[in-house]
């Protein structure tokens, strides 16, 4: 089974969920990544995002497995949108389910962290004023120090465990 | 620490009349290119400022005349006087030198040097595969030479590899034990023009992604090239494309696998050039 994967439509994050349950976890956390209307002061109207798949799985993959070697989760999945989002819309959704909570918000956060730095994933934004820039490669052409230095784009939501 | 390094300016020797060859070294052709071309475009994938070294009374010929020259200014003979012009021309750099006939040497093989250069020693300089001695030629000589090499000259030492065995070079063992082999013959010659034949600029498959995609104009293509690394490809691809990401700010993957600037190429290969990521 592979834990990484990329979507062109809407994440079913319900149909996701159905893939973490299991009768020995006692919890399960998700992040959802939704596409904001601000950055950096300019104000974001869509995001294109384009990924380089072939090797974005097997990278995605690779970080989940990671998680779950690190954390004693049970299960562990990420799904990524690709093409053309706009404000609002969930872009990334990671969902964990282990036997305590700890280990699941930990393994979660591990999970999204790694995704944004490591997997060949990108996005353009599209401001209201007209233009347009692929997010850590154009402003930053002359400091490449500052490449995962960019402000987040999305509000951060977690879902809480079921009580146990 | 780094930011201290003196810069790496490339000199290329081809100042010596081959009694040997019985002709005009500079001028022998591989592939369609005399081997000054070669090395110096070679050089050029590695470093910025190249330069050839050329006597006096050679300042106005066509084949050297239309490159950045150093003219030897410094006394003597052969690779030392070049070396201490080039040194003196500019006293806060250090010089990769190369003499131009070594038809086999590869970005590959530049590119370890330049990346194993230790700026305390006076030069970093291969051995030769033949003999273990230091080969002056295919070197990075630092700033603190130029003093050493004035030294040595005004006692009567004229070998530039005699130098670097009395003062102790940074010596690295090359990867190809051919990368260095010199050709001095009509025979090497004829030897080293067929190896060079059969390995054929290759195809490689390219793919762009993002911003590398937009200022490419294509989202793929399959391309010759006689470049033999990721490094030495991407060079090539921003002097057509005029990419703006710096190869620091990339990784590249090579048959969907991240991979290393200085893996080999292979014919069929897929090359992707990763921009800094932004996922999420």
């Amino acid at each position: 089974m592979t834990h990484f994967r990329f979507t062109e439509s809407a994440i079913d994050t319900q149909s996701a969920r159905r893939e973490l349950q299991t009768s020995s976890a006692g919890g399960y956390v998700s992040f959802e990544g939704w596409v904001r209307d601000l950055n950096e002061g300019q104000e974001v109207t869509r995001l294109e995002y384009e990924a380089f798949q072939e090797l974005a799985v097997k990278e995605g993959d690779r970080i989940v497995a990671e998680a779950m070697r690190r954390f004693p989760v049970k299960h562990a999945l990420c799904i990524h949108r690709v093409g053309s989002l706009s404000v609002g819309e969930m872009a990334v959704w990671v969902g964990v389910s282990s036997a305590h909570r700890g280990e699941a918000f930990d393994a979660c956060r591990f999970i999204i962290d790694e995704v944004k730095h490591r997997v060949p994933i990108w996005k353009k934004e599209h401001y209201r004023s007209g233009d347009s820039g692929w997010v850590n490669c154009e402003r930053c052409a002359a400091a490449p120090q500052h490449e995962h230095a960019h402000a987040e784009h999305h509000h951060d939501r977690v879902a809480l465990p079921n009580s146990k | 620490m780094s930011e201290f390094l003196p810069p790496v300016y490339a000199l290329i020797l081809a100042g010596g009349l081959s009694r040997r060859m019985n002709r005009d070294k500079a001028g022998l052709k591989y592939q369609g290119k005399t081997q000054l071309d070669r090395a110096f475009e070679l050089a050029s994938r590695h470093v910025r400022n190249v330069f050839v070294s050329v006597r006096a009374d050679q300042a106005l010929d066509p084949a050297r005349a239309q490159r950045p020259m150093i003219v030897d200014s410094a006394a003597g003979e052969g690779p030392i006087a070049g070396i201490r012009s080039a040194l003196a021309a500019h006293p806060k750099v250090a010089w990769l030198v190369l003499a131009c006939d070594l038809p086999y040497l590869s970005d590959a093989a530049l590119d370890f040097l330049l990346r194993r250069r230790d700026a305390t020693a006076l030069a970093t300089a291969y051995t030769s595969a033949h003999d273990g001695l230091p080969e002056p030629l295919c070197a990075v000589w630092e700033p603190a030479a130029a003093a050493a090499l004035a030294d040595y000259q005004a006692g009567g030492g004229q070998c530039p590899r005699k130098f670097l065995i009395r003062h102790g070079a940074r010596l690295l063992e090359p990867q190809d034990t051919r990368a260095l082999d010199n050709v001095n013959t009509p025979e090497e010659y004829r030897q080293a023009v067929a190896t060079l034949d059969s390995v054929a600029p290759m195809q490689l498959k390219i793919q762009y992604y993002a911003l590398m995609r937009e200022q490419a104009g294509r989202s793929e293509e399959m391309l010759e090239t006689s470049a033999s690394t990721p490094a030495g490809l991407y060079e090539e691809l921003v002097a057509r494309y005029g990419f703006t990401l710096s190869r620091d700010q990339l990784k590249v993957a090579v048959n969907s696998e991240f991979s290393d600037w200085s893996r080999k190429l292979n014919v069929g290969d897929a090359v992707v050039f990763i921009p800094p990521v932004a996922g999420g």
